[in-house]
């Protein structure tokens, strides 16, 4: 019986299956690849199809597609303003990414790919430093201002200044870690009831009652990544464009 | 101390964290519920803030329990 950490492996699919990853050229698909391919196809199918048939009074399935548009739309007027609409493919395409790697990582025998790491590294990385290139080029030198807040005594630069660049710093750190543990403690926790289900027996309905509200819970938990996720870009992104 | 026993009592350690994040947790929702009482119409203002802050207080809890499963099974 397999421990509650094993859903997380990462393995190559087809031939060199049962070779470790370790072994493998760097190009080899992975399980984990696999799953981001079928988010990426599940959502331009889901705002293709939803928009395919243009009605002025909205069917179901277009209605989904332009509210999941109005609210991301309605996120960056909020949180960037104005000048954010540019951004909004970025954010967008961010929003839906994680959302649906997320929600497919609840379909029983796949995989969550923003449960590692390195995915989830990767994407706040590029949060990052798209955000501070934005605000590099949008206002030159005069970028660095954003860490001495206006208003402070210059007697307390020298304090304030390290902090504010290390709580700078540790946005990446936070987004990445945030959404990788809620991913990986979530279905971990699955598996570990799960795994009381079997050994109990008869008794085993409690765990599986409880294995159901977790799962549950579980969605709202994606869904809620996905946005957090995605509001914390927008108002960096806003830290970025207008300087605090 | 076996390794075995050192990584339990570390584990077990590590989660008592969550101590705080249980009061945050609740801060948060009484604040929310007290804000939409006194005017139930800035709910639709009020709501996504107090999920963006659920969230993140709940990272807290997952940086510990992070912290129990790598003292565990690292």
């Amino acid at each position: 019986m397999a421990g509650p950490l094993e859903q997380f492996t990462i393995r190559a699919l087809g031939a060199g299956a049962d070779v470790p990853l370790a072994e493998q050229p760097f190009y080899v698909f992975t399980n984990s690849a696999l799953w981001m391919v079928l988010a990426a196809i599940a959502v331009t199918l889901f705002m293709v199809i939803g928009m395919r048939r243009q009605e002025l009074v909205p069917g179901r399935w277009q209605s989904i597609a332009e509210s999941s548009y109005e609210f991301i739309s309605n996120m960056i007027r909020d949180n960037v303003g104005l000048e954010g609409r540019r951004f909004f493919p970025v954010i967008f395409t961010l929003f839906m990414f994680i959302l649906f790697g997320n929600m497919l990582g609840l379909l029983p025998y796949s995989f969550t790919f923003t449960s590692h790491i390195i995915v989830t590294a990767v994407l706040a990385l590029m949060v990052f430093t798209g955000v501070t290139l934005v605000g590099i080029f949008k206002h030159g030198p005069r970028f660095f201002s954003l860490f001495m807040p206006s208003g402070v005594p210059m007697v307390m630069a020298p304090l304030m200044i390290p902090i504010e660049v290390i709580s700078y710093l540790s946005r990446p750190v936070s987004l990445s870690i945030r959404l990788f543990a809620n991913m990986m403690a979530g279905h971990t926790m699955m598996k570990v009831f799960a795994g009381f289900v079997f050994s109990l027996g008869v008794f085993g309905v409690a765990p599986l009652a409880m294995n159901v509200l977790l799962t549950g819970f579980e969605v709202l938990v994606a869904f809620l990544q996905a946005y957090v996720f995605t509001v914390l870009t927008c108002l960096y992104l806003n830290d970025a464009l207008h300087l605090h | 101390m076996e390794l075995e026993a050192a990584k339990m009592i570390g584990a077990g350690l590590a989660v008592i964290g969550l101590f705080g994040v249980g009061i945050g947790i609740g801060n948060i929702f009484s604040s929310l519920i007290a804000a939409v009482a006194r005017n139930p119409a800035a709910r639709p203002q009020v709501f996504p803030l107090g999920m963006l802050g659920f969230a993140l207080v709940e990272s807290v809890a997952l940086y510990a329990l992070l912290i129990a499963f790598l003292v565990l099974f690292g």
